[in-house]
Order: structure tokens, then sequence, then C-alpha cells
């Protein structure tokens, strides 16, 4: 293509990168290295049907003024990133020197809010997406060795946890898992134990979540598996068969090594996906056993007061935690075209 | 969030459908209304009422249990969306902490002469927002239950326990407690009731230097644990909704419950009669010997947003004027509140709200900062009731959590 049909060919969608993804980011950057003004508080009394008290106010004269001066706010640089409810600098560097032995520096650690949402996120990411990948795989084998009538309704169902809203998904799990709900009773007698509670053990809540992660994103690995399994040669696979190839043996060593560049796309997409979970554990009520990145972003912005900096902070801290983690498997990506 | 507030948004507008109120005549010539809001019934019923006003040019209602995370977006912009939004004590903070709500003592004096003063709510000598109803959380029992046991509604969070303890040993029921004990604003809420009734102060005097690493931050959340071993063991994912549901199922025998959901369950729908029939309330409980309730007073009113034309905001003020006027009083709605609209005569459902008022109980703090020390307590507590660290490590890191929250917004250096 040449260069001037190719800029006209990509401007639009360049234009709305720019204006949508590129901008937002700058600006949400732009906010994380601002504070809000010092305040400027006054006594004020206040009355209403309970009687007078004596409270503060902010005085809005003033406040406008500061804020037509710096629009911004004031510039904090890295002080947000450094404070206790982010990277904790400070706090890091105490726990280490007081902490006796890695598993109580860790447990430590975990006392603070950002390491402990980093703690979950981390086990979500490595424990989902492995999973995610192999029953996708698993489910994509065994509804292409189908007979072809089954296959359509076969394709539906497995599609339908990626089809329901995720909200809804979870809620449904969660009543299920409800000490009165289906599984939840199920499990009480299966453990022989009736205080047993899923909601109200950590360790328990995890595990759900997890399988929730798994439930609702195993369709979409499967999905892409079965287009790839459309294009293996068949070819191959009669000639494997002449050769007096097992079943396994033509799995292993025709469809998988066939399939591979389709893993890394389905890696990539679900290693972002799943760092950023949120929905399970708005849905599952679980922010006291569970909280990750994107729901401490959510929390800062839905309290009374919204934290605007803070959770600009941990949005931008989110996407460096993506780009490290994607970046084994961009650089791969990156070698192999390479040397295409 | 939740489906159940879908479902019942849902009943909503198909409640609004049947009782749609009559049109009324406002004096209102031309201009645009448009209500944020909580939703419950006493707020669909005052939204209802001011949209039914002739000569608005636009009345419109979005009442959602997220109105707290949209209405100061919705205020911001010049002209704002919403010419008018419902809160309350704690809500109405955010509003004028960002400067999106204007005084109303001209609108008062030319059009709002007939509103009786103790429903005007001045924020230094300016009135900020009219309050309509008064909610507060107070003691809901189970008559059969406790007479079973041959108890009296308890007084005090002692004789709860007390309660509790003969309950569960008698076999009755295994989790005789409930609470809206849900991680988040919910066990803030009860924090901020039990430390009160321990008369703790939340600040050091004068200041947004939070202390409360003190005797009585402790013996709330120990209070707080030893009634959450009465509970459900799900009882961190239990919200008000989720508590009341407990309730009507008849798994609960007393709950610390909020005045506005308390009709609900004493209505014929969702539970069993032995269940409804038994259902009673009384004023909220002290705590630890102490005069004072361990519970908050709270308003919900309406104010006008800044951002809008003189044209709209006269509009706005006379339909909400309306909306909370006598005349919005009927069987239907009677019992919706403890509204503080003349006419009003209480019911028996509302004796629990009408204690809190009598007994002093604190209101609860309008204090601009104290919206990020609500946050901190919700995110910080549940480590607590889980056993995995002491009172006095919650308590520390509630207070840096908030201070880290209160430097980032200017609050304290």
């Amino acid at each position: 293509m040449k260069h001037n049909a190719f800029f006209w060919f990509v401007l639009p969608s360049a234009t709305a990168m720019m204006l949508f993804i590129f901008f937002p980011i700058v600006s949400v950057v732009i906010q994380s290295f601002h504070v809000a003004h010092e305040q400027v508080i006054i006594e004020v009394e206040n009355c209403g049907p309970f009687g007078c008290t004596t409270a503060t106010a902010i005085d809005q004269e003033a406040t406008a003024a500061l804020r037509e001066e710096q629009p911004l706010g004031r510039f904090a640089g890295l002080e947000i990133y450094k404070d206790r409810n982010h990277l904790a600098v400070n706090e890091f560097a105490q726990t280490w020197q007081q902490s006796e032995g890695i598993g109580d520096f860790v447990v430590r650690l975990m006392n603070l809010p950002f390491y402990k949402a980093l703690g979950f996120t981390l086990t979500y990411v490595a424990v989902v997406t492995p999973l995610t990948i192999l029953f996708g795989f698993i489910i994509a084998v065994a509804v292409n060795s189908a007979a072809r009538s089954l296959r359509g309704p076969l394709i539906f169902f497995t599609l339908l946890p990626n089809i329901v809203t995720p909200l809804i998904g979870g809620l449904i799990l969660f009543w299920m898992v409800d000490a009165r709900g289906v599984i939840g009773t199920a499990l009480r007698y299966l453990a022989d134990d009736p205080s047993l509670s899923v909601k109200a053990d950590t360790g328990l809540m995890w595990i759900m979540l997890m399988v929730y992660g798994v439930w609702s994103s195993a369709p979409f690995a499967f999905i892409v598996y079965y287009a790839g399994l459309q294009t293996v040669s068949t070819d191959t696979l009669e000639a494997a068969r002449i050769d007096g190839a097992s079943r396994w043996q033509q799995i292993r060593h025709v469809v998988i090594p066939h399939l591979l560049p389709l893993t890394t796309f389905i890696a990539l997409i679900q290693l972002m996906d799943n760092f950023r979970v949120f929905e399970p554990i708005i849905s599952f009520n679980a922010q006291a056993h569970a909280t990750s990145l994107s729901w401490a972003i959510y929390n800062d912005l839905s309290g009374e007061t919204q934290q605007l900096s803070s959770a600009a902070a941990t949005s931008v801290l989110t996407v460096i935690g993506v780009a490290i983690l994607l970046s084994p498997v961009l650089v791969r990506t990156y070698r192999s075209y390479g040397k295409a | 969030m939740k489906l159940k507030n879908i479902l019942m948004a849902g009943s909503f507008l198909a409640a609004a459908g049947a009782t749609t109120a009559m049109a009324a005549d406002c004096g209102i010539d031309g201009g645009r209304l448009s209500i944020i809001g909580n939703e419950f019934p006493a707020i669909q019923t005052v939204a209802r009422n001011a949209q039914a006003c002739e000569g608005l040019s636009d009345a419109e209602a979005n009442l959602t249990a997220d109105h707290q995370t949209i209405n100061l977006p919705g205020m911001q912009g010049n002209p704002a969306e919403y010419t008018t939004a419902i809160v309350a004590n704690s809500s109405i903070v955010a509003l004028i902490n960002e400067d999106v709500i204007r005084p109303l003592d001209d609108l008062i004096a030319a059009h709002g002469q007939d509103i009786p003063t103790q429903q005007l709510i001045t924020i230094n000598g300016q009135v900020m927002a009219v309050a309509f109803m008064a909610n507060a959380q107070h003691l809901v029992y189970r008559a059969d239950i406790l007479e079973q046991i041959g108890a009296e509604p308890p007084k005090t969070y002692e004789e709860m326990l007390a309660a509790a303890e003969t309950i569960r040993s008698e076999g009755i029921l295994e989790y005789p407690l409930g609470g809206a004990y849900a991680a988040g604003w919910n066990l803030a809420q009860e924090f901020v009731n039990m430390y009160l009734g321990h008369g703790g102060s939340f600040y050091e005097p004068g200041t947004a230097q939070v202390s409360i690493n003190n005797e009585a931050g402790v013996a709330t959340l120990e209070m707080l644990k030893a009634l959450s071993e009465y509970m459900n063991p799900d009882f961190l994912t239990h919200d008000s909704n989720a508590t009341s549901a407990e309730w009507e199922a008849g798994n609960v025998a007393l709950m610390n419950m909020w005045g506005s959901r308390t009709g609900v369950l004493m209505d014929a729908e969702g539970s069993e009669p032995q269940v409804y029939e038994n259902t009673a309330v009384a004023g909220p409980m002290t705590v630890a010997g102490a005069g004072t309730p361990a519970s908050t007073l709270w308003w919900d009113g309406w104010t006008v947003a800044k951002n809008i034309s003189d044209e709209d905001a006269e509009a706005t003020f006379k339909a909400m004027k309306h909306g909370i006027s006598p005349a919005i009083l009927n069987d239907e709605t009677m019992g919706q509140a403890v509204w503080m609209i003349e006419g009003y005569t209480p019911a028996p459902v509302n004796e629990g709200v009408f204690s809190a008022i009598s007994m002093g109980t604190t209101p609860y703090p309008m204090l601009p900062h104290h919206g990020l020390l609500h946050t901190a307590l919700g995110d910080n507590i549940a480590d607590f009731l889980q056993g995995d660290e002491s009172a006095e490590q919650t308590l520390s890191d509630i207070e840096a959590a908030y201070t880290a929250a209160a430097r980032e917004k200017g609050f304290v250096n």
C-alpha cells in the first residue's frame, strides 16, 4: 500500500484511538500527579430538625479563588504513588525491617491495601488464565468430536456463561453458594460440617471467585480453539492415523502445535482481562475477603467523597502492571514475526 | 448494582403507572425539573408528586440506589443535568464541598414562607436544603420469640447479647441476631453508631486529625464482634436488603435496622404471618451504660442545583415544595416514613425513629472530611471481625488509611 493511501486508511481509527484512548490516559496520568488544594476550613453553625451544632465547612469563595489560580490542584509529583494507600514506600521498608522471615513479611504486607489487592489479583491471574486455556481446549476438542447434528446446540450451551452479563452470572452463583443455596447446602453435606459457609471463609471465597472466573471466560477460549480446530489439515491427521498414532498422539503432535499461535492470542487477552478482575468481587459482595486493583479504583470513586487522584494513581499502576505482565508474550510474538 | 434494586426499580415503574399523582397547580409557568435521589417508597412519593405539577416544561426523576455516585457529576455541568438532588445529612456534604447547590434563602423569601423553620437545613446561616423526613436505625424484634424466652425488648446492647444467648441455647434460632454488616458503607455505619454510643469523638477537637485508636474504639470493635458471633456466618456480605430478607425468612429475632425499611418488614408481603405479625419496633439501644443511644439521626431533604437558570431554579423549588406539601399524605403514603409534614400522624411502625429523636440520639456528623473516614472504616473493620488482627491494629490501619486520603484531599498536612 502506498504511504498516502495507508495514511488515509488508518486516519479514522487513529483519530478515534487518540481521542478515546490516548488522551484520557494522559489526563489520568496528569491527575495522578496532582492533589486537591489545601482546604480552607471555616467554623459554621449547622441547624436542622435535630437542633443546631457547631461544625466545619469548606470556604467556597477562598476555594474558588485557589481553583481559578491552579485548576489542576497542587502538583504533588509521585507523592500519591508513595503514600500508604498505594505503593506505601515507607510502610514497605518498615515492614521489611520489622518482620521475622519472608512468611511474616508477606503476611504483614497484606495489611497494606495496595499489596492486598495485588496479592489477590496476581493469584487470580496465575490460576484462572491457565485453567481457562486448558478447559477451553478440552471443551473445543470434545465438541469437535461430537456428532455434527449435536454441535450447534452444544456450542450454544457452552457459550452461555460468556453471553450472560457478568454481574448477573456472578449473582446466580452467589445465591447458589449461599449457606441456604443448592451448592452451599451440598458442600455442607459433603464436608459434614453444618457451619461451613463459602461466603464467610476467605479461602473458599477465593476459590469461588476463581471458579467463577474460569466458568465465565472458558467459553471465549473454547470458541477460539474451536474455530482453530476447523483449520487443522485433515491430510496431516490422516497421515498420522495411517502411521498408527493414537488419538492422544494426534492431539499432542498435530493439533496442539497447530493451535499454538491461538494460545498466545488467548493468553494475551486473558492476562489483560484477569488482571482487571472486578465484577465477581462486586456481585459476590466479596470485598471483605478479596480486593483487586480495579476494585480499589471503584472504591475510591464510589465513596461520598470521591478520591480522583488516588483512583488515577491506581489506574496508572494497573496499566503498568498489565504492561509488565504482557511483556514476555509480546516480546515472544515480536520475535516470531521478526523471523518470518 | 444489586438485582433486587433492579427489580425494585421495575416495580416502582409499575407502581408509578398505577398510582400516578393527580396533576396539580403549583403556580409554575415554565422551567425544568429533574430529580436525582435514592429509591425507597417515601422518596418515590415525593418525586411523583413534584413531577405532577402543571406548567413544567420538563419533569424527570432518576431514583436509584447509586444516586450518590452520579448526583455530583450530574450537577457539575453548566447547565446542570439535575435541577435538584434529594440527599441526606451525609450526602449533602459532598455537594456542598464541590459548591454545586445554591442557597435557598431568596427563593424561600419569595415562594416558601409557609415552610416550617424546623424543616430548613441551614449551614453558616444559609438555607441549603429542605428536609421532609427523619430516619434512624433502631431495634426491630420478634415479639413471639422474646415472649417465649420471657424477655423484654432489650434497651442496651448488653441485654441484646444476653437475649441472643438465651435464644440460641434454648435451640429456637441458631443465629438470632441480624444487622447490615456488609463490609463497606454498611459496616462503617455500624461502627459510627456504636462509637458514638460509647461516647467517642472521631477527631481531635477543631481539626480534621482522626483520633479513634482509643478505649472507645477498642470497645466498639469488640462489641461489634460479640454481636457478629450471633449472626449468620455470612454477615460480612449482608447489606440492608439481605438482612431484611433474612428477617422475612424468619431466621432472625433481633436486629438494629433503618426506620425507613421497617414498613416492608411489617406488611403481609414476603413473609409468613408468624413473622410479620410479630415484628415490632422499639427505640435504639444504648451501650456500656451510656445515656445516648448507639445510633445516628438522619434527615432526608431536597436541594436546588447552582448551575441552572433562575427560571429552572424557581420551577424546581415550587415543584419540590409541592412534593412535600401536606397534600401528598394519604392512607398509602402515611406510613412510608417519619414525615416532617404538617398533618402527619405517626403509625406504630414509626415508633423506633420517634424514640431515637426523643432519646437525644446524635445526628450523623456533617463534616466535609467525614466521608473519607467512613470509607476507611468500611475497608478495614472486616479484618478485625474475621479475627485476622488485633483491635488496635485495625484502628491504626483505619487512621493511616484516612490520613493518606485526607492528605490527598487537602484536609490535613
